[in-house]
């Protein structure tokens, strides 16, 4: 933290000791050289000062105020001046019985959607990149890639519309087959597909997106020797493409992994209703019912906690392994 | 798998000569690309049939949608459910909102991203990598929802305009792909030369960083107006006043929680049955308008969205 402060636009800084930089001759000390750059580039400093100060200010400072996740928050005393009562939240938490239910069903959802929307748009890049006719090709692109730019309400709307067991329309198609209309959002046991399709539907194009860069950043040498080879396109397909796409795929897994318990809130909270909660009440939808609507802030920033801390450990860990099996991870 | 001879046939017709003149497809191939080719339709319909059915049922009318008699194309088609949302003052207020908060805020965002990601490119910039993972660990850890909650609530920003643009002002993924952009496309040389001719830092970025940023700069800005016009979070937990509603919230009222918005005092039982037709159909209409912005734009800039996200995903 401290070295976010050095970035102050201080063209006057006081002269740091002689001997620091008379220790290293034949390089510049980096004292000497944070000085040097500080007055000959103060313009550079004073613009970083205000989104600097946005990001101490919008996210440092509530990670300083996550204290209260181990205080009695009171509203007067503030979130320093409060009481402390160390683990008693967290204990509270664990003790309740939908403490379970709450990470069961995080941790299902997630997994669920990673598993779906992990392998998908790699199917469908390596199709598309198969595929030779430009037009016909772009039209794929450009269809699958536009539920992305529409909003999570509207998806859910979409979703509940199309659902719907009077209005919509997958009510007919399987009343043709003579199955009885069903109230699909009503039922728990319909809310994790009905979350985990509709995301696909709605991403796999973007997704698809990065796979096709990646894919046509491979060299086509490769190809073509395969196929002076003999190789057939299943076969290419398994030697070059998979391959090349490797490193990708794998950053892509790392992050959808690592965020397991992060789900969005968004749209969770969106499908949910008093019906399905057996199922769809996750760790982020229950931190804002117990915060926002029971206004209890100290054990909602205790959960939130929780989840943040089991989340990044996941993500340094998950990280960690793939570094170690496969040599790619977030940070090279 | 047949490697035969025949595979390696020189074409000797012109209709090849795109990219593939030496060898022909072997029949597994063909069968294999035609297996693709299905694949691709049956995404094409998947993705396309929902879009076509919720715009087919905004143009029928009423009683049709009600019925659930609209599949992929309009019928007795009508105008009424856009009639109807046109007229309602809610909706139009929440859309006027949202072109607010998304023009205002992408100005804010653009600036602030240029102001922080600029500077990181500069390899003259003492300290760079420090503030680069100050930035990323925000993405890995955060305080939590009431923690930031109690930022805002402080600075006296809840239930004000303000909140809707300043906490999510800056993303750390929007200055990775301003900072990458400017780091590949703005060489050393070319401020040494501005230098030389007395251009100080500030003038430089002005007069020759920017002009020479703009596609990156048109990707972040409809990053962020897309971001803004689509997101409802910000909206449900710092805003009380209906007044300030976006488009989103308005939407999450009259579609999901069936608050309808127009008069229901209604006593007739026809006329009641009727206001409930015109609600079916007002949902779709809704969905429709309050996409159209986004997606009128969308094709014109999916070629430069993609670029910007690849090179964001540059590593460096």
């Amino acid at each position: 933290m401290s070295a976010t402060f050095e970035v102050k636009p201080a063209p006057a800084a006081p002269a740091p000791p002689a001997a620091a930089t008379a220790r290293k001759p034949p390089r510049t000390s980096r004292r000497t050289q944070a000085r040097r750059s500080l007055r000959r580039h103060w313009q550079l400093y004073l613009l970083v000062v205000v989104p600097l100060a946005y990001f101490v200010i919008f996210k440092y400072v509530p990670i300083a105020n996550a204290v209260i996740a181990f205080k009695n928050y009171s509203p007067i005393k503030g979130p320093w001046g409060s009481d402390w009562v160390g683990f008693r939240n967290f204990e509270l938490f664990f003790q309740n019985p939908v403490f379970w239910t709450l990470v069961k069903n995080t941790f299902l959802l997630s997994v669920y959607t990673v598993l779906a929307s992990f392998p998908i748009p790699i199917i469908l890049a390596i199709a598309l990149n198969e595929i030779r006719n430009g037009r016909f090709k772009k039209i794929v692109q450009l269809v699958t890639y536009a539920p992305y730019f529409i909003s999570t309400v509207v998806v859910v709307s979409m979703t509940i519309l199309v659902l719907s067991p009077r209005l919509g329309f997958v009510n007919d198609a399987i009343g043709l087959f003579g199955v009885p209309s069903v109230d699909f959002l009503g039922r728990p046991d319909y809310f994790r597909h009905i979350y985990v399709w509709s995301d696909v539907w709605q991403t796999t194009g973007y997704s698809a997106v990065i796979y096709l860069a990646a894919l046509s950043g491979i060299d086509p040498a490769l190809h073509e020797s395969a196929r002076i080879d003999g190789a057939s396109r299943l076969q290419r397909i398994r030697h070059v493409d998979l391959p090349g796409i490797m490193p990708t795929a794998v950053i892509i897994l790392v992050l959808g992994v690592g965020n397991i318990m992060s789900i969005g809130f968004e749209k969770a909270f969106l499908l949910q209703n008093p019906l399905n909660t057996a199922q769809s009440e996750i760790i982020a939808t229950y931190v804002y019912k117990t915060g926002l609507l029971n206004a209890d802030f100290s054990m909602a920033t205790a959960i939130g906690l929780f989840n943040s801390v089991i989340n990044l450990f996941l993500l340094l860990g998950v990280n960690f392994a793939a570094k170690r099996i496969t040599g790619n991870g977030l940070w090279s | 798998m047949s490697i035969t001879l025949q595979g390696f046939r020189r074409t000797s017709s012109r209709r090849h000569e795109s990219q593939r003149t030496t060898i022909e497809e072997t029949r597994t191939d063909k069968i294999f690309l035609l297996g693709v080719k299905i694949m691709l339709w049956i995404a094409l319909i998947v993705v396309a049939v929902p879009l076509i059915y919720i715009v087919a049922n905004s143009f029928s009318s009423p009683s049709a949608v009600s019925a659930g008699r609209v599949l992929l194309w309009p019928i007795e088609p009508s105008l009424k459910a856009y009639k109807e949302a046109f007229s309602d003052p809610l909706i139009m207020k929440g859309y006027l909102n949202s072109f607010i908060y998304a023009i205002g805020g992408t100005l804010i965002s653009v600036t602030l991203t240029i102001a922080i990601a600029y500077p990181l490119s500069r390899r003259t910039f003492f300290g760079r990598n420090v503030i680069m993972s100050v930035l990323i660990f925000t993405m890995l850890f955060s305080g939590g929802l009431i923690p930031t909650y109690l930022v805002v609530q402080d600075l006296g920003l809840l239930n004000t305009r303000w909140a809707m643009v300043i906490p999510s002002a800056i993303g750390v993924w929007q200055v990775i792909i301003a900072r990458t952009f400017f780091r590949s496309t703005i060489p050393e040389e070319l401020y040494e030369a501005a230098t030389i001719d007395g251009a100080s830092d500030l003038r430089f970025l002005w007069s020759i960083v920017l002009p020479l940023s703009k596609p990156v700069i048109a990707v972040i800005a409809l990053m962020y107006a897309i971001f803004q016009w689509n997101s409802y979070f910000d909206a449900l937990i710092y805003l009380k006043d209906p007044g300030l509603y976006p488009l989103q919230i308005v939407l999450r009222n009259v579609l999901i929680l069936n608050t309808l918005t127009g008069s229901t005092t209604t006593t007739s039982l026809a006329q009641q049955l009727e206001q409930q037709q015109l609600a079916n159909v007002l949902k779709y209409a809704l969905i429709v308008i309050s996409s159209l912005p986004v997606l009128i734009i969308y094709p014109f800039v999916a070629r430069h969205f993609t670029k910007g996200v690849m090179v964001g995903a540059v590593k460096g």
